[in-house]
């Protein structure tokens, strides 16, 4: 279910990039995008009542030294985070980018409306 | 002497942070780093051919770590991605200076190198993503980099279809990691070849295709390349044209497909179905066109179209379990005509540049008799037009005659046919380019103007000696056993790709 919703959450992003006519909106569609799979990405990793990943002695057994069972059943997956927090980094490159281009094209046409911002065709 | 991989994404991105420091006053110092950056990589690149290694950043083992793979695919892109960006480099030095900010660009330039690089080097499929966007962002900043109307327009279209391809493929890399648990190429290829395709990673596979072939300006996707590639400065055009399409659409793209999940029936003919309506549709557009460099753009598509079909052509043999040889074969054409397209469009795009700065316009219709002006230009445009429609014994005709070869043996003569009629399409589309820009009578207008010379000719020189001279990398046996052939193997190991990174 969670999923289903993330999913739709991108249709919804997608769709706002590709219908909308006002430049700002299809940035904020594409933003809208972004969020959905980053949190699909967090989703990956979640775990109801999981534990942080980070190993102290209370987590490896006497004697042994292994890490014991509980932890690897209940800590969450590390990995998507690590990947979610760069993939925030990359999409704040590339909204600033496409913001200031926002800005730069109102500054010549005087508006953000894509369809009398046609000099290109074909 | 062995150089560790880093350093191809090392000395870019170092040189990248450098060269703004200039500013104004040291443009000179600027222009002559970068350049000593693409050369040094050229020289990196060369050799580095015939290397097979991985590399295992931080020595974290993989799966664990990141690492850099070296195979012979990735080392025919390097020796592509470094000889245009050396030429469009050089190109820079002159053609750039009626800009501002020209430090700024050449950083932006080493940047896009630094993404290219990256993407042909990594094994790991999130750090592939990380570098596609390093080279996407730099590559839509510098679309834009006239900040004139039609510039920021095509930038802004360019980046909206951009980012939605580049989260399209995030959002499959997250797919993958969800069902297969790991983000190293060879560990996902293995955990696919343990439990075969489910819905999650088909679905994947269908966000990577559409993800790449945005990139690639495959054509359901191809609308914003003939908008961004004319309007960025030419030796960017060049760049864009000649090697960011085939690093992050082309090469990414047959990368996820043969080595990772393993190529299909039906993956064949959906390669083939877009090379074919890229190649057919392209070169139409092409010809209606009045504008130089759009109509080079459109050109590219069509040429793009040429080394999907050689690739698509091997998978569905591969995956009909046909004659091995003829799969390499249409590999072979198809990764051919990638290197030598990368070379004459790149040649092609920096004359119609050299062309621009001198007459100020790029319609067809305001120029012409600028054979005897521009005597240079002229004739490096020929060599890249008999190399792009493939006239022997330039470098095109070889690859074409390969694609059409291969066809004809795997007995799909239609393909060959389709194949020799866009041939037709693309002599019409550049005979047209000679009969307008070269030929016919010089306006009133341009009767002053003369060719610039330096570096811009030596950038265009080079690229026009490789022309004539490539054909030889498949008729000395020698080089095609050292730079085409271990790429072919790549491809046509397919999933034998991820035994081989584990255990080397």
């Amino acid at each position: 279910m969670p999923y289903a919703l993330c999913f739709l959450l991108f249709m919804i992003g997608l769709y706002c990039a590709v219908v909308k006519k006002n430049m700002v909106k299809i940035v904020i569609g594409i933003v809208v995008m972004e969020y959905a799979v980053n949190l699909f990405l967090i989703m990956l990793g979640y775990r109801a009542g999981g534990i942080a990943p980070i190993i102290d002695k209370s987590h490896l057994e006497v004697g042994t030294e292994q890490i014991t069972a509980g932890f690897i059943n209940s800590s969450v997956d590390p990995l998507p985070q690590a990947l979610v927090l760069t993939a925030i980094v990359i999409s704040l490159g590339s909204l600033a980018l496409m913001i200031s281009i926002c800005i730069r094209i109102y500054d010549k046409y005087g508006t953000f409306d894509i369809t009398t911002i046609r000099r290109l065709r074909g | 002497m062995s150089i560790p991989l880093p350093v191809f994404i090392a000395v870019p991105l170092v040189t990248a942070f450098i060269l703004p420091v200039f500013g104004k006053k040291g443009k000179a110092v600027a222009t002559v780093i970068a350049n000593l950056a693409t050369i040094s990589l050229l020289v990196l690149a060369i050799a580095s051919v015939g290397r097979s290694e991985v590399y295992e950043i931080g020595k974290w083992s993989i799966p664990l770590g990141i690492n850099l793979v070296l195979d012979g695919l990735s080392s025919l892109l390097l020796l592509a991605i470094s000889i245009v960006s050396s030429a469009a480099m050089l190109f820079s030095a002159r053609y750039m200076e009626r800009y501002t900010a020209k430090a700024k660009y050449l950083s932006l330039f080493m940047l896009m190198v630094v993404g290219m690089n990256g993407v042909v080097l990594s094994g790991d499929i999130f750090n592939l993503f990380v570098f596609l966007e390093i080279a996407s962002l730099a590559s839509y900043a510098l679309v834009g980099f006239g900040c004139e109307h039609e510039e920021l327009e095509a930038s802004f279209k360019y980046m909206v279809l951009g980012s939605i391809g580049s989260i399209f493929v995030l959002f499959a890399v997250a797919l993958v990691y969800g069902n297969t648990g790991s983000l190293n190429m060879a560990y996902i290829s293995k955990a696919i070849q343990a439990s075969g395709l489910n819905p999650g990673l088909t679905f994947a596979l269908g966000l990577f295709i559409a993800g790449f072939g945005l990139k690639a300006a495959l054509v359901p996707f191809h609308a914003w390349l003939p908008d961004a590639h004319p309007s960025a400065p030419a030796p960017i055009s060049a760049m864009l044209s000649g090697i960011l399409i085939k690093t992050l659409g082309v090469y990414a793209l047959t990368r996820v497909l043969f080595n990772v999940f393993g190529v299909s029936v039906q993956m064949g003919w959906l390669l083939i179905a877009m090379a074919l309506l890229s190649m057919i549709a392209g070169a139409f557009l092409a010809i209606g066109q009045w504008d130089f460099k759009r109509l080079l753009a459109y050109s590219s598509i069509s040429q793009v179209g040429y080394v999907i079909l050689g690739i698509g052509l091997g998978a569905l043999i591969i995956a009909r379990g046909g004659n091995s040889a003829w799969a390499s074969l249409a590999i072979l054409g198809g990764l051919f005509h990638l290197v030598n397209h990368a070379v004459y469009k790149a040649l092609l795009f920096l004359s119609s540049g050299s062309v621009e700065m001198s007459t100020g316009t790029r319609q067809l219709k305001r120029m012409g008799g600028l054979a005897e002006r521009m005597p240079v230009t002229r004739t490096t445009c020929t060599i890249a037009s008999a190399a792009i429609v493939g006239i022997p014994p330039f470098s095109g005709f070889w690859s074409k005659l390969i694609l059409v070869w291969a066809a004809i043996q795997a007995q799909f003569y239609w393909i060959a046919a389709i194949i020799v009629f866009v041939s037709l399409c693309t002599l019409i589309m550049y005979l047209k380019v000679q009969r307008y820009v070269f030929l016919g009578e010089l306006p009133e207008s341009l009767r002053q103007i003369k060719e610039y010379r330096g570096s811009m000719l030596v950038a265009m020189g080079f690229l026009a000696c490789l022309c004539v001279l490539m054909g030889l990398l498949v008729l000395v046996p020698d080089l095609k056993h050292t730079i085409l052939d271990p790429a072919v193997d790549v491809l046509v190991d397919g999933l034998g790709y991820s035994a081989r990174i584990i255990n080397m």
